[in-house]
């Protein structure tokens, strides 16, 4: 392939706030780019603005006034001539609209095109493309539950166990799972008139139920001229409520097969939707190692951290140069090391983990060699309570998985984080436990996690 | 009493809203008032720290150890003598112009009444100028911001004084 010549942007507005902020200045600013961070009033004493070149208030404290309106995102840009936005992660980094209306203004949004976003954010149309491109999906029913004889034919397509949902469903209501003929034949009555007492609407369709799964996610880049390569996977099992609390990679759960069949699905993925950008593809795992796609993230994610260590590769700068239309180099990466990931979060574990801003009277974070910390605090640095609560990342680097863990236990003692609750005192506890020392989680696993009192 | 003991014990004086102290312990006796709030909010401390069975030591105030209860959020924060003015702010990110267009008189100089409700200025934004109105009425004391210059939220564009 010839090397097209490119012109990097000359300057970047970061259309977010916090450690991705300050993550996105920090490439930015060795690649030579200048940087403009946007603040609401709430976040006037934060890093990130300190560390950016030029900064622009964008409103009061509430995102729907400041970094999710668009219109405020889209003035800072112009008065500030920025020839790009970089989103980071939630905000308007998923947001088709954002991505269309930075287009029309002229300015190149480091992420995906309105087409892409629309396409993967609606689950129905992202596994219809998904499977047409060959990639495994849940294997479910085409189609609506037509009676059930139809629902024991079915059953034996997709094979036990299987879940029956509400095809206008949600908050759990019309949802059951069946592990044999007469146990459908029966679920499938109670739910028909739940759903119809619920939505007004009896129509069923049916999933494959997987049980226990791992959550196993691959990172993917793609360019312009249509090349995708994977970057191997991350395992992120332990999560509460849906959010992530500890990533890690490689995942304990994987094998080399594995990782071929699973980064070729997702090379797959990407080249189908003519992947622009780097993104993810989620999977769910099940006990037998079969994969099933879950979505796709077309953004920079929390945890591309840990990918970045084992493969010493800066995903952030990637992100940049295919955005500017250079090509990807073209091979794919396999973990040479094994990086373990925990999200700091201003959160009190005692109390079911509810949110504890405020200010900081005393930071400390631990060093050495294999520790990366990625965040925004420091010593007197007040948490507004308006935003998210992760307030650290803390990464260990090693040779094995054990030697990660260690090195994660030392530095978790030498964290010091006080005038706020913090969840260190949980990770504390998770890494001496024997099953996550074992490797052996799904996300169920938080499910049955007892926090010791301290 | 040590000096970290007499730091927290005026933390708390102040946080507590109390305006007088008075702590007798072994064998020193300590007064703390706090008696006139600073314009910014910040109160006079005032301590005396008297070893019973001794001549009373003049002790120099201390600089607050924290301020009290935050004061109401003024709505300027100027130098000591504009206290008295009060500022408009930029409701919005844009650039700003004085004049309606470039043939146009500027909407206001310094010197100028203004009632509420008077456009000052006005503010463009992808190609849409917007008029700012003042949000309350005075004589405009100084132009802040340069004809022609981007400006962020929260920004102050004019210092004027109300009374």
């Amino acid at each position: 392939m010839a090397k097209k010549k490119v012109t990097i942007f000359k300057k970047i507005l970061i259309a977010n706030r916090g450690e991705i902020a300050l993550r996105i200045i920090r490439t930015c600013k060795e690649m030579g780019i200048k940087t403009v961070a946007i603040y609401s009033t709430a976040d006037a004493e934060s890093l990130h603005v300190r560390f950016a070149d030029e900064a622009v208030c964008i409103g009061p404290a509430p995102s729907n006034d400041s970094y999710l309106d668009i219109a405020r995102v889209i003035s800072a840009a112009e008065i500030t001539n920025s020839d790009a936005i970089h989103p980071g992660y939630g905000f308007l980094s998923e947001s088709a609209k954002f991505s269309k209306i930075c287009e029309e203004h002229g300015i190149k949004f480091i992420g995906a095109s309105p087409e892409m976003i629309d396409g993967m954010g609606d689950k129905a149309s992202a596994k219809a493309t998904m499977l047409a491109a060959g990639v495994p999906c849940v294997p479910g029913s085409e189609g609506l539950i037509e009676n059930a004889g139809h629902a024991i034919k079915m059953a034996a397509e997709v094979k036990y166990p299987v879940m029956i949902k509400a095809t206008a469903g949600g908050g759990g209501k019309g949802m059951r799972i069946c592990w044999d003929d007469e146990n459908l034949k029966v679920n499938l009555k109670s739910a028909m008139q739940e759903a119809k007492a619920a939505f007004g609407n009896d129509g069923m369709y049916m999933e494959k139920f997987i049980q226990e799964p791992r959550h196993i996610e691959i990172q993917i880049a793609g360019d312009k001229y249509g090349n995708a390569c994977h970057m191997s996977e991350r395992d992120c099992s332990i999560q509460r409520r849906h959010q992530k609390l500890v990533e890690e990679t490689p995942s304990p759960f994987m094998t080399p097969k594995l990782r071929k069949r699973m980064g070729d699905a997702a090379v797959k993925a990407a080249k189908a939707v003519k992947y622009e950008g780097v993104g993810t593809v989620e999977f769910l795992v099940d006990k037998n190692r079969d994969f099933y796609f879950m979505e796709m993230n077309t953004r920079i994610q929390v945890e591309h951290t840990i990918t970045e260590e084992v493969i010493n590769f800066d995903l952030v700068k990637e992100q940049i140069k295919l955005a500017a239309g250079v090509e990807i180099t073209g091979q794919g990466y396999e973990p040479k090391l094994h990086a373990i990931q925990c999200r700091i979060n201003a959160e009190d574990p005692q109390h079911d983990f509810r949110p504890s801003p405020g200010k900081i009277t005393n930071y400390h974070a631990p060093g050495g060699h294999g520790i990366r910390i990625d965040t925004h605090v420091y010593a007197g640095y007040t948490i507004p309570p308006n935003y998210d609560s992760m307030i650290s990342k803390l990464i260990t680097v090693a040779q094995t998985r054990e030697e990660a863990i260690t090195k994660m236990e030392r530095a978790l003692d030498e964290y010091i984080i006080e005038g706020i609750k913090t969840t260190i005192p949980f990770h504390q506890q998770l890494m001496k436990d024997s099953k996550f020392r074992a490797g052996d989680f799904t996300t169920k696993f938080m499910d049955d996690f007892e926090i010791k009192k301290y | 009493m040590n000096l970290e003991e007499i730091q927290s014990l005026i933390k708390f004086v102040a946080k507590s809203g109390a305006t007088e102290v008075e702590l007798e312990t072994g064998d020193v006796k300590i007064t703390i008032k706090t008696p006139n709030k600073k314009k910014n909010g910040e109160p006079d401390t005032i301590i005396q720290q008297v070893p019973v069975g001794m001549p009373p030591i003049p002790v120099a105030p201390a600089a607050p150890a924290a301020p009290a209860a935050p004061a109401a959020p003024l709505d300027s924060v100027p130098a000591a003598d504009d206290s008295k003015y009060v500022t408009v702010k930029s409701p919005m990110i844009g650039t700003f112009y004085r004049k309606a267009n470039p043939e146009a008189d500027v909407f206001v100089n310094v010197g100028d009444d203004i009632a509420e409700g008077k456009v000052v200025c006005v503010i463009e934004a992808m190609k849409l100028f917007n008029e700012i109105e003042a949000e309350f009425s005075g004589k405009i004391v100084k132009v802040l911001v340069d004809d022609a210059t981007p400006v962020e939220y929260d920004q102050p564009l004019f210092l004027v004084d109300p009374s």
